[in-house]
């Protein structure tokens, strides 16, 4: 076991160099750059701020630069946002962007779950039809409108939470943000819960398992839960990465100074070192958590060997 | 089972079967045919209400922007007085009398120094009024009798912010709506599940090299991807089914890829290995319909997810371009007015939630049509 | 409230009793929305106006802005004027200090504008400076930095030579660039120079915090020569480039004010918070460019067709719902000294006859109905606003002309990197505000020598040498009378058409007090305070 981590993390050196090197050229070959701003600026301060940035420079010659410093760990200077390299940037960013997203992700798969199985248990019944309507509204309106309609109803007409702003911290600045974020998963979740649980229902074994009389207690908690958890588990990959992209429009719709607000930013705004920097972040947080969906696949279920 | 069944007759016939017992229990399935139904009508609106509402999707009525829904005509007959005042006032000339019956009105305008009848143009050119003409003129041409209808026009759905018929854009967001969701499915789920079974099913070396590239692919910034695309290919609605349809198709891969490594140790792929069945064929026959199950649920929720990308790419300016429309850029425009043009919000949100619901029932029907282990 | 704050207060209350404190109970705060993150808190890289808007309540440039938009004496208390208009001097004020308690002298204002002229420091608006003697030459690296024509007096005493006369030369003691850095802060920390606890500021407030995309705070600055006067104890800027989400803080009352928003909000806004709505014309003008490279847009005839085509009090009107005004010119009003710019002709007709001219002089031309096809693509940069307008004029230009009119939008990095990089193109927008009241700042965007404004390649030689003429020209009423002939040549040859003045558009919570509304867009937060 500890083995096939470890080969999997050496392996995710190249992934990252590749991802590194895609996007680099990607990107310079995107139309506009850092410093062509609403107001554009003279040819001469123009040429300056070029050579100080070391834009002027053959691209070749950059990415080589690029690479050599950010294996060391020196993502850059932002070119945007000037006080701040890049590093400072994001490790400042990605406290308020984790404690969000896994808030969501505890929302979107313990509450996904619980409804999936519990529709899945009751199929074709009104419960059934009622939980997997709410799950469809839930993945069919779009992160913009969920986030300003809760606002609008709990912070601006009733006025119990907050409207935006990380503020102090506290839980009741993160609630509506959580259930923007986590209320589009929760709905995928629940989904493929009620599906691969009907489907683990179904199956021979568990058909015996009934036949033998073991109570529905243990035949649904144990047996029918853990082949329902496969597709479930598959899902985290996507889902942590989902995660990461909605926050961008929940960190702006809400105003917190997370990364995917940097992402989006950085991208709209050519600042190309803070962008490689957030998308090796992302690389590394998909490799990471398809890590450990592979892990638990072994775990879960003997028949895949991770080996 | 018996051993003169060759190995063909063994593969066909479930399949057969399969098809049939499936139409059979989706036909039973009320909520799946009642989203059939639901669809269909969706598409016709979409596709073939433009034919009905004459208004083009890009057509102007400089004189209803942001209106809310109605039923009854525009314009509301108290408002024409101060319409006609002000094309009166545009014309330069003075409004004396003014009344409207049966949908034609007559207007008495006078001015100090002899009118030109051109001034009638001023009056057509407010959208309430059309084939104005003069009816008479005073000998000394300083005062003027017109008449001319008034033009009514139905916006059930109210209009957007530069004045154009929300009825028609929501039709035309569905067509583009609708089509880049199916489009972009289609390629996802062509890609996604093959790569998924071949990548699974082979395992070992080759899994982890295919898997690699996935989350390669997975890593890379898809705004940058996007917006390289456009600007080397232009703009154009199909690049954003291949875009769209290329990320999604991630996903499809890793739960298909998820379900084979289960399936593959299942006894009935070693019975086929044990026929003797080429890795292909296995795949083909045995792998890729046992995935059906999840991979139509992940479809009913790849369509929405794809509508929602559209109209990520939209907000940021990179989705399908003005005047055209999706759903989802409605939604995103209305969602900012919400509070001033509620129907900008709630018309195209509609549509759009119907759309999926409908999608969601289907796919479930399917899903418990297709079952494979029940069959 | 909690029991906890509520105890907290308490305690806050009982410790300003103890050590005699101001009876306040609460400390003012003025919650100031801001539409976006500062790039950056140097005041040499800095290069839009929300950054200037916390810049200017951290420093204090020689000249200021009054509540109400006009030019006043800042850090200096007075200044002089040589008899040819190229020397100026200012006298800085005894009781000028930085945050540290140390004066400010000027050494610090020499230092400063030489930092922003050294080409190494790469400021990105050295160019608005370039009025001092010798400071374009010194940012292109040609002399040494120390030519550049500023020097000390005296400790308290600065003096800016020009190169040539600019009567506007006090409005740029007042922009962002030209604040004055601490040389002793910067040297000490280099580039974090601007990170709370290093910063030293000689503004009205100084920095306290900074949490980039969240929140800067910045406190009341003791030591500044007129703490006296200064009513807030702190200023919380939240910046958000979400409009909506601003308003929507706005209505739960976290912000105090919001700056920016889509003017489709503007009806139900006026309704709902009445006077708190601000809108307030600002010097800045919305155009379309025309490519005068290529046919049909070199031909003038198709260029003042399409420009009177357009309906701008539509545009003004339903579009924007009055948050701007209808424009037929290039220069906005107000600029000293100019007043109201020169019109074209046809500014005065109706819009009727307008278009009948237009038809006629595009017929002339041998385009539209029965002539050549005319199929126009308009670039705009993202933006509801922009693309409403586009889809508004669109439809103008094919009602009018049977034209065929396509839109094509890029993001703003892309839009103005292809117009600055000299792409081709049709008909695109572009806007400009002023950087200081004088027409020369807009017209010298047409001139055919400046490569990156320039966007069409308008080239007219006659029009040059107006704009030369009128840099050479000491007689302030003399150069105005040449730079209104110059924009006459512009309504003729209509390179640009001017469509709208912009406005600038502000929430004001009735809480806030001392607002004044200005077309600089220009407010301190140290002439506001917070009602009771």
């Amino acid at each position: 076991m500890i083995q096939f981590v470890l080969r999997r993390l050496l392996s995710a050196i190249p992934t990252i160099f590749i991802v590194v090197t895609i996007s680099f050229f990607m990107m310079r070959f995107a139309p506009g750059g850092p410093f062509n701003l609403e107001r554009p600026l003279a040819p001469q301060t123009m040429a300056n701020v070029m050579k100080t940035y070391g834009l002027d420079q053959p691209l070749w010659k950059q990415y080589f630069t690029y690479l050599s410093n950010a294996a060391q760990g020196n993502l850059g200077p932002s070119f945007v946002y000037k006080d701040n390299s890049v590093a400072e940037l994001i490790s400042n960013a990605l406290p308020y962007s984790i404690e969000l997203g896994v808030w969501a992700l505890v929302l979107a798969v313990v509450g996904g779950v619980i409804l999936g199985t519990l529709a899945a248990l009751k199929q074709n019944s009104w419960l059934d039809y009622l939980l997997m309507a709410t799950a469809t509204i839930g993945v069919t309106v779009p992160n913009f409108v969920m986030g300003p309609v809760l606002t609008l109803i709990f912070a601006i007409v009733l006025g119990w939470l907050p409207a935006g702003s990380w503020g102090d911290g506290s839980f009741r600045f993160l609630v509506l943000p959580v259930i923007a974020l986590g209320l589009p998963q929760l709905a995928v979740f629940a989904r493929l819960t009620r599906g691969s649980m009907i489907e683990a229902m179904n199956t021979d074994h568990l058909r015996t398992a009934r036949a033998y009389g073991l109570p529905p207690r243990v035949v649904i908690g144990t047996h029918a839960m853990r082949g329902a958890m496969l597709p479930v588990l598959t899902y985290l990959g996507p889902c942590a990465a989902a995660l990461l992209t909605g926050s961008a429009v929940v960190e702006t719709i809400f105003a917190i100074p997370g990364v995917g607000r940097y992402f989006v930013l950085g991208s709209l705004n050519r600042d190309y070192t803070l962008v490689m920097g957030t998308v090796i972040l992302i690389a590394v947080f998909v490799i990471l958590f398809n890590l450990i969906v592979d892990i638990l696949y072994g775990l879960i279920d003997p028949r895949v060997r991770n080996d | 089972m018996t051993d003169t069944l060759t190995a063909t007759e063994l593969h066909e016939r479930p399949s057969r079967s399969l098809g049939e017992l499936a139409w059979m229990r989706f036909k039973q399935n009320k909520a799946a045919i009642g989203g059939c139904i639901m669809l269909a009508l969706v598409v016709i609106f979409s596709f073939f209400g433009p034919l009905v509402i004459r208004h083009g999707y890009d057509q102007v009525f400089p004189s209803y922007v942001t209106v809310g829904p109605s039923l009854s005509p525009r314009p509301d007959p108290e408002t024409l007085q101060g319409v006609a005042e002000t094309a009166a006032k545009r014309a330069r000339v003075e409004l004396k009398s003014f009344t409207v019956e049966n949908g034609t009105y007559t207007a008495v305008i006078g001015a100090s120094t002899p009118i030109d009848p051109r001034a009638v143009r001023y009056f057509d050119r407010a959208n309430e009024f059309d084939g104005t003409e003069v009816k008479e003129t005073a000998p000394d041409q300083m005062s003027m009798t017109l008449t001319g209808h008034v033009a009514q026009e139905y916006f059930f759905f109210g209009t957007d912010n530069n004045g154009r018929d929300l009825l028609v854009r929501v039709m035309l967001g569905g067509q583009i709506s609708i089509a880049v969701g199916v489009a972009a499915s289609l390629v996802s789920l062509g890609i996604g599940v093959l790569y998924g079974a071949t990548s699974g099913y082979l395992g070992g070396r080759v899994d982890n090299v295919m898997m690699r590239f996935v989350e390669i692919l997975y890593s890379l910034p898809f705004i940058f991807l996007v917006v390289v695309l456009v600007v080397f290919f232009g703009r154009s609605i199909t690049l954003i089914f291949i875009v769209i349809g290329a990320v999604q198709w991630l996903e499809m891969a890793r739960i298909v890829r998820g379900q084979t490594l289960s399936l593959k140790r299942r006894e009935f792929v070693a019975a086929a290995e044990a026929l003797g069945l080429t890795d292909w064929q296995i795949i083909r026959r045995h792998i890729i319909p046992n995935t059906i199950g999840p991979v139509v649920v992940f479809v009913t929720s790849v369509v929405p997810q794809v509508m929602l990308l559209e109209s990520f790419l939209s907000f940021l300016g990179l989705g399908v371009q003005a005047p055209l429309a999706s759903w989802g850029t409605l939604i995103a425009e209305g969602a900012k007015n919400m509070q001033s043009a509620y129907w900008q919000l709630i018309f195209p949100s509609i549509f759009f939630v119907l759309t999926l619901f409908a999608l969601n029932f289907i796919g479930d029907g399917l899903r418990d049509a297709l079952d494979p282990k029940d069959r | 409230m909690t029991f906890m704050s509520r105890n907290m207060r308490a305690a806050m209350l009982l410790g300003s009793l103890l050590i005699g404190a101001s009876p306040a109970l609460a400390e003012a705060v003025f919650h100031r929305g801001n539409s976006g993150e500062p790039k950056t808190l140097d005041s040499a890289h800095v290069d839009v106006d929300i950054e200037a808007f916390v810049l200017k309540d951290l420093y204090e440039g020689l000249t200021i802005y009054s509540a109400d938009g006009k030019i006043v004496p800042g850090a200096a208390e007075s200044w002089t004027v040589s008899d040819d208009g190229l020397v100026y001097t200012f006298k800085i004020r005894e009781n000028a200090k930085w945050s540290d308690g140390s004066p400010v002298t000027a050494d610090d204002f020499v230092y400063s504008a030489q930092r922003v002229e050294n080409p190494e420091t790469a400021a990105e608006y050295a160019n608005i400076l370039y009025p001092i003697k010798n400071a374009e030459a010194v940012n292109q690296k040609k002399v040494p930095v120390t030519d550049l024509g500023v020097k000390a007096i005296d400790a308290k005493t600065v003096e800016y030579t020009l190169e040539r006369p600019t009567p506007y030369f006090p409005q740029l003691m007042a922009h962002m660039t030209a604040l004055p850095v601490n040389k002793a802060n910067v040297e000490k920390f280099g580039k974090d120079y601007v990170k709370p606890g290093n910063m030293v500021s000689n503004g009205a407030f100084k920095l306290e915090a900074h949490v980039p995309n969240d929140s800067l705070t910045v406190v009341k600055n003791e030591n500044y020569w007129d703490a006296a006067n200064v009513k807030l104890d702190k200023v919380i800027f939240s910046p958000s480039e979400d409009d909506a989400a601003n308003i929507r803080r706005f209505e739960a009352k976290e912000l105090d004010t919001v700056y920016h928003f889509s003017s489709s909000e503007l009806k139900r806004l006026r309704e709902a918070y009445k006077d708190q709505v601000h809108v307030s014309p600002a010097m800045a003008t919305y155009y379309y460019t025309f490519d005068a490279r290529q046919e049909p847009y070199s031909d003038v005839r198709v260029r003042q067709a399409l420009s009177m085509a357009v309906d701008r009090e539509f545009l003004a009107n339903e579009i924007y719902n009055g948050a701007q005004l209808p424009a037929y010119n290039l220069v906005p009003e107000g600029m000293e000294g100019y007043g109201k710019g020169p019109v074209p002709d046809w500014a005065s007709m109706s819009q009727i006859d307008r278009e009948d001219k237009a038809v006629a002089l595009m017929k002339e031309a041998g385009y539209g109905e029965g002539g050549k096809p005319l199929n126009i693509e308009i670039r705009y940069n993202t933006s509801t606003d922009h693309e409403r307008v586009a889809t508004a004029v669109a439809d103008m230009w094919k009602n009018t002309f049977g034209a065929k009119v396509s839109l094509l939008n890029a993001d703003v990095s892309a839009h103005y990197a292809y117009l600055t990089e000299g792409g081709k193109f049709n008909v695109a927008r572009a806007g400009w505000s002023a950087d200081y009241g004088d027409p020369e700042n807009f017209l010298a965007l047409v001139v055919s020598t400046n490569k990156s404004f320039n966007y069409g390649h308008y080239t007219n030689p006659e029009y040059d040498e107006l704009m030369k003429q009128s840099y050479a020209e000491n007689d302030q009423t003399k150069r105005m009378e040449l730079l209104r002939k110059a924009e006459e040549l512009l309504n003729r040859d209509q390179p640009v058409a001017a469509l709208m003045n912009s406005a600038n558009l502000w929430l004001v919570s009735s809480r806030i007090k001392g607002w004044q509304d200005n077309a600089v867009n220009e407010h301190l937060s140290k002439y506001l305070s917070i009602a009771e």
